[in-house]
């Protein structure tokens, strides 16, 4: 589904991502892991067209992805800070979301799970950070779309929330949409994850599934199969 | 765009801010127009709190949208939309909810002063050509400095120091250069260099069309002679819309190049 060749990119003297090569197949879990400042938020911004590689090519579903937009339309995006304007209430930023886009939206169940009714016609400068994020889990799952990134998407979650994000998570998966994660959080990793991705100096340093990692550095935890790698 | 537009217009006309600025343009209109007798007087008032303020105000209203919406414009960049749409959206956005206000602002009081009996509509619409020119500009302008500095304090700076440089410094340096070179002919220095600041610009455009320019003694001919004429007029509005489009331009260029 997604096909990265020989991505680089610098900010300024600092490289970020430096030939990174990567292959993601249709359906399934993937976790993209890697220490801070490893290129992961990067690598999904290229995909997403904000951030402008240096060199390189990105396909999705086999046509080039660089300086295009519309195929965005087929993309749902989880941004890692929700900030929005502060003015609009909960369901005015929803239906101008729903505007933007020419596909059907399913909110109303999404706002029913994450308990979201009673702030609908709050502002959102108003909110707390965890029901700001939970409306940004509204925003991202309420399309039907074949590829979904979320970028921690954990964030200020209470327990029951992240519980209902593991089962959006899970139903998506079984409906054959790829879904590309970013966490630090090893046991949401473990329990969801197909496939890991680690990235070390702007590289796919490993790829392949939980049980592959742990059994590639002989350890029993993914944390400690992690910090393995990490040394 | 327009779905950007509409969004941007709408969340700003809710912001308080707004509304101080359009009830600050609409006291200042009554107060100047009904408690003086002299109309020219009152205009000229208008227009010397106008060329600063409008200026000002479309700087840090531009920077200000730019830095608060970082996140939310992520947002958006995320969504199938062509890039430069977003952000000629939001700067149409500001501009014109700017003019909105001071459009209001200047319009009630001008309608209670019998606008449309009086000679007084030339004047009227003289302002807020300029004033809508100036937010036009100025939010333009504030765009080009947020999209290409990052710190936001950093950025905010540059913006206030670039509307301190051409409001007040430009025609500080305009000054001692006609002074230390008074013995040479300056005519025409001084007609270029006024098209370089569009502040300057709508000053003297607005003096000159409103017939005072015999205050201005002998470069006041000289001006006369050239933004008086209807040439000089469509000139200097040209100018004024190129002050407009050489920084919307740069926009576009640098948002193709621009990471978020």
């Amino acid at each position: 589904m997604i096909s990265i060749k020989n991505l680089h990119k610098k900010f300024g003297k600092l490289t970020v991502l430096d030939g990174l090569d990567l292959e993601i197949n249709k359906g399934g879990i993937f976790a993209i892991l890697g220490p801070n400042g490893s290129g992961k938020t990067t690598l999904i911004k290229c995909l997403l067209g904000m951030v402008i590689p240096n060199k390189g090519e990105i396909k999705i579903d086999d046509k080039s992805v660089l300086n295009k937009w519309e195929y965005r339309n087929n993309l749902n995006y989880l941004p890692q800070i929700a900030n929005f304007p502060t003015n609009l209430s909960v369901s005015e930023l929803i239906n101008m979301v729903k505007n933007l886009r020419p596909k059907q939206a399913n909110e109303q169940e999404l706002i029913d799970l994450f308990g979201l009714t009673p702030f609908l016609n709050k502002k959102l400068g108003n909110l707390s950070g965890g029901t700001k994020q939970k409306v940004n889990l509204v925003l991202t799952f309420m399309f039907d779309s074949e590829l979904i990134i979320l970028d921690e998407p954990t964030t200020g979650l209470d327990p029951i929330a992240l519980i209902h994000l593991k089962e959006l998570i899970q139903k998506a998966k079984t409906n054959g949409k790829t879904i590309l994660i970013t966490t630090h959080i090893m046991s949401v990793v473990d329990e969801i994850a197909d496939e890991i991705v680690f990235l070390l100096d702007g590289k796919i340093y490993f790829k392949g599934s939980v049980t592959a990692l742990k059994k590639q550095t002989n350890q029993t935890n993914l944390e400690h199969a992690i910090a393995e790698l990490m040394s | 765009m327009l779905k950007i537009l509409k969004y941007s217009i709408f969340d700003l006309l809710r912001s308080r801010w707004s509304y101080v600025y359009f009830i600050f343009y609409l006291l200042l209109g009554f107060v100047l127009l009904f408690l003086n007798s002299d109309i020219n007087k009152a205009v000229i008032t208008l227009m010397n709190i106008i060329i600063v303020l409008t200026p000002l105000i479309g700087t840090i209203f531009g920077v200000m949208y730019y830095y608060n919406s970082k996140e939310f414009t992520e947002l958006l960049l995320a969504q199938p939309i062509k890039r430069s749409k977003i952000f000629m959206g939001q700067y149409l956005g500001i501009a014109l909810s700017l003019t909105l206000s001071l459009f209001l602002g200047l319009g009630i009081p001008f309608v209670f002063y019998g606008l449309f009996k009086s000679a007084a509509i030339f004047d009227f619409s003289l302002l807020i050509v300029v004033g809508s020119f100036l937010n036009f500009i100025f939010v333009a302008l504030a765009y080009n400095i947020a999209l290409s500095t990052e710190n936001r304090i950093k950025g905010f700076g540059y913006a206030i120091l670039m509307w301190l440089f051409l409001a007040v410094i430009y025609d500080g340096i305009f000054m001692i250069s006609l002074i230390m070179f008074n013995e040479y002919p300056l005519d025409k220095f001084s007609l270029i260099a006024t098209m370089f600041n569009p502040i300057d610009l709508s000053r003297i455009l607005i003096l000159l069309k409103l017939d005072i320019s015999a205050l201005l003694g002998y470069t006041g001919a000289v001006f006369k002679d050239f933004f008086g004429t209807n040439f000089g007029f469509i000139i200097s509005m040209f100018i004024l819309f190129l002050w407009v489009f050489l920084p919307v331009l740069r926009m576009k260029f640098k948002l193709k190049k621009k990471d978020f």
